[in-house]
């Protein structure tokens, strides 16, 4: 059957094969999954079951539930973003969905989109999609993979039409400050780029408080933001996210979601409701969980000579392993049973890292870090 | 959080951390943690460390009750007079003064119902400022300290996700 040019352009996804070998293996630790190990808050659930025993399973509005645009609106102003909910906010399936509806907005046949390296998997392959190309601009370990506007410059990006952020980042775990920001906007107002923000790990911040690049000075008109309640929330199965624009931006996205998703799914807006009304101290207490695990986890890659930065959001180390991270990974898994993503899989940059998330419990979380002590100590040279 | 309070909460979730590992977790130095753990203990904070167990997987018979208690206090005798007698019994297992219809929660543990029975009638009943008893037996419990009993360990996550 014929298939179409663009899908046959994007290669199978790099953690495919590490997923064939340990679906064949017994006693696996799994350091390789981007969710929560928590289950969703028990309000948020009671929610969706109680929205199910009333029958409530129609469509919903396009954009989402008022009630849930209304409860995001006042959500978000914990960023200082301020969003209308009539015309500014759209509910989507996932940020996933949001991140997919943006980029089909804004990017014609053609078009450039910068996405610093490493990055989350789905950029690439969207604006693909789209028909558009991608510019990689590295961020460094020797910089906290920090995106700087000088690399944007020497990467070209000034010749660009759009540039994808994920801040804090998947899967460096890496996040950026007002003023690491701030240079990266001037760039995008200077050279008239459309910011894509993803921010679906604003929410899992631990030194500091977040910042969302729509909220510097001449950045909302030029920027759309995504967030979601997959990660913070633990409700990655419910496929819930949103986007945050200015009117004529989420119009635009409307307009592809209308044909394609016609509204998100209604048991999960209730559920939705719900978490963000009354869910703050599950969140919190799934947040200082996170935190104990971060600090536990960055500590031992660095004791056992794995050089590992200090990631400040999201629930992932980006240790270094000295070596070939794809070989690292596999004979890892053969060996020791231990299943963690090479970072070469997220884009250049990410070569001779592994990312390591951390949303698993301590005790397989001990055990999986001893068995990676054991095979360092016995079987890795670092170089 | 202050470093007490959050080694005190970490220590509640799981007291069997090493030091060390607890050092790793709060950001701090092993040796800061096992100062500040004597501290806490020195200060009556920390009364003890023990397991929740689920008693119904474990085989041989161990029966728990819940007793309320009513009594009658007069000018010589208070709670505490009365609270300090019935908590030297080593079958009393919790003991704690409550507002509403009675006036001690006490959690009674026995090898038997009769056990039990027989502990309630001829030890806390013939006090003298005891007024009434009601015994509770347990038939199963489903969550104890914060942790919920039964099997939740299944984890259908993939083994990657992006």
């Amino acid at each position: 059957m014929k298939r179409a040019d663009r899908v046959e352009a994007i290669p199978p996804s790099g953690i495919r094969r590490f997923f064939e070998i340990a679906e064949e293996m017994d006693d696996v630790i799994s350091l390789g999954v981007g969710e929560p190990d928590f289950s969703t808050p028990w309000a948020a659930r009671t929610a969706a079951i109680d929205s199910l025993e009333r029958g409530k399973t129609s469509y919903t509005a396009n954009r989402g539930m008022r009630e849930l645009r209304e409860e995001i609106s006042t959500y978000v102003r914990r960023w200082d973003l301020d969003y209308d909910p009539d015309e500014e906010i759209l509910v989507t399936t996932g940020a996933s969905e949001a991140v997919d509806l943006a980029v089909r907005s804004v990017v014609d046949p053609g078009d450039t989109v910068a996405v610093p390296q490493p990055s989350y998997i789905s950029y690439v392959p969207t604006v693909t999609f789209a028909g558009g190309e991608t510019l990689g601009v590295p961020t460094s370990h020797e910089d906290d993979f920090v995106l700087t506007a000088d690399a944007l410059a020497e990467a070209g990006a000034d010749e660009a039409d759009a540039l994808m952020l994920c801040y804090p980042n998947n899967p460096t775990g890496a996040v950026m400050t007002e003023s690491e920001l701030e240079d990266v906007a001037a760039f995008c107002r200077e050279h008239d780029l459309v910011v894509l923000s993803d921010e679906i790990y604003a929410g899992l911040r631990y030194d500091d408080e977040h910042t969302s690049i729509a909220s510097l000075p001449g950045m909302r008109e030029r920027t759309v933001v995504f967030n979601g309640f997959s990660k913070t929330h633990a409700m990655t199965g419910l496929r819930l996210g949103f986007a945050l624009g200015p009117a004529d931006a989420i119009t635009a996205m409307n307009r592809v979601h209308q044909y394609t998703m016609l509204s998100s799914p209604t048991t999960a807006q209730h559920a939705a409701i719900e978490a963000l009304r009354s869910c703050d101290d599950a969140v919190e207490e799934m947040r200082t969980q996170f935190d104990r695990r971060r600090r536990f986890v960055i500590s031992r890659f660095n004791e056992m000579g794995l050089e590992c930065f200090e990631a400040k959001g999201a629930f992932y180390a980006f240790p270094f392993c000295g070596g070939d991270d794809e070989q690292f990974a596999e004979r890892l898994l053969r060996e020791q049973n231990v299943a963690l993503v090479p970072g070469r899989v997220f884009g250049s940059g990410g070569e001779g890292h592994l990312r390591v998330s951390y949303a698993t419990g301590m005790g397989e979380l001990r055990e999986a870090l001893d068995r990676i002590e054991t095979f360092v100590a016995e079987q890795w040279t670092v170089a | 959080m202050d470093e007490k309070r959050e080694l005190l909460d970490l220590l509640q979730d799981s007291a069997r951390e090493s030091t060390a590992d607890i050092a790793r977790q709060l950001g701090m130095e092993e040796a800061a943690v096992e100062t500040l753990i004597a501290e806490l203990e020195d200060e009556g904070v920390i009364r003890g460390y023990q397991a929740v167990i689920d008693w119904g997987t474990v085989e041989g018979e161990r029966v728990t009750a819940m007793v309320e208690l009513n009594v009658e206090l007069d000018r010589e005798t208070k709670y505490t007079d009365i609270s300090a007698r019935i908590a030297k019994f080593p079958e009393v297992s919790d003991l704690k003064l409550v507002s509403g219809d009675y006036d001690f929660a006490v959690e009674v543990v026995g090898d038997s119902m009769h056990d039990v029975s027989m502990f309630v009638s001829e030890r806390i009943a013939p006090i003298p400022e005891v007024t009434q008893t009601v015994t509770h037996f347990v038939m199963d419990t489903y969550k104890e300290r914060g942790i919920e009993f039964g099997d939740h360990t299944d984890d259908d996550r993939l083994n990657f996700s992006p």
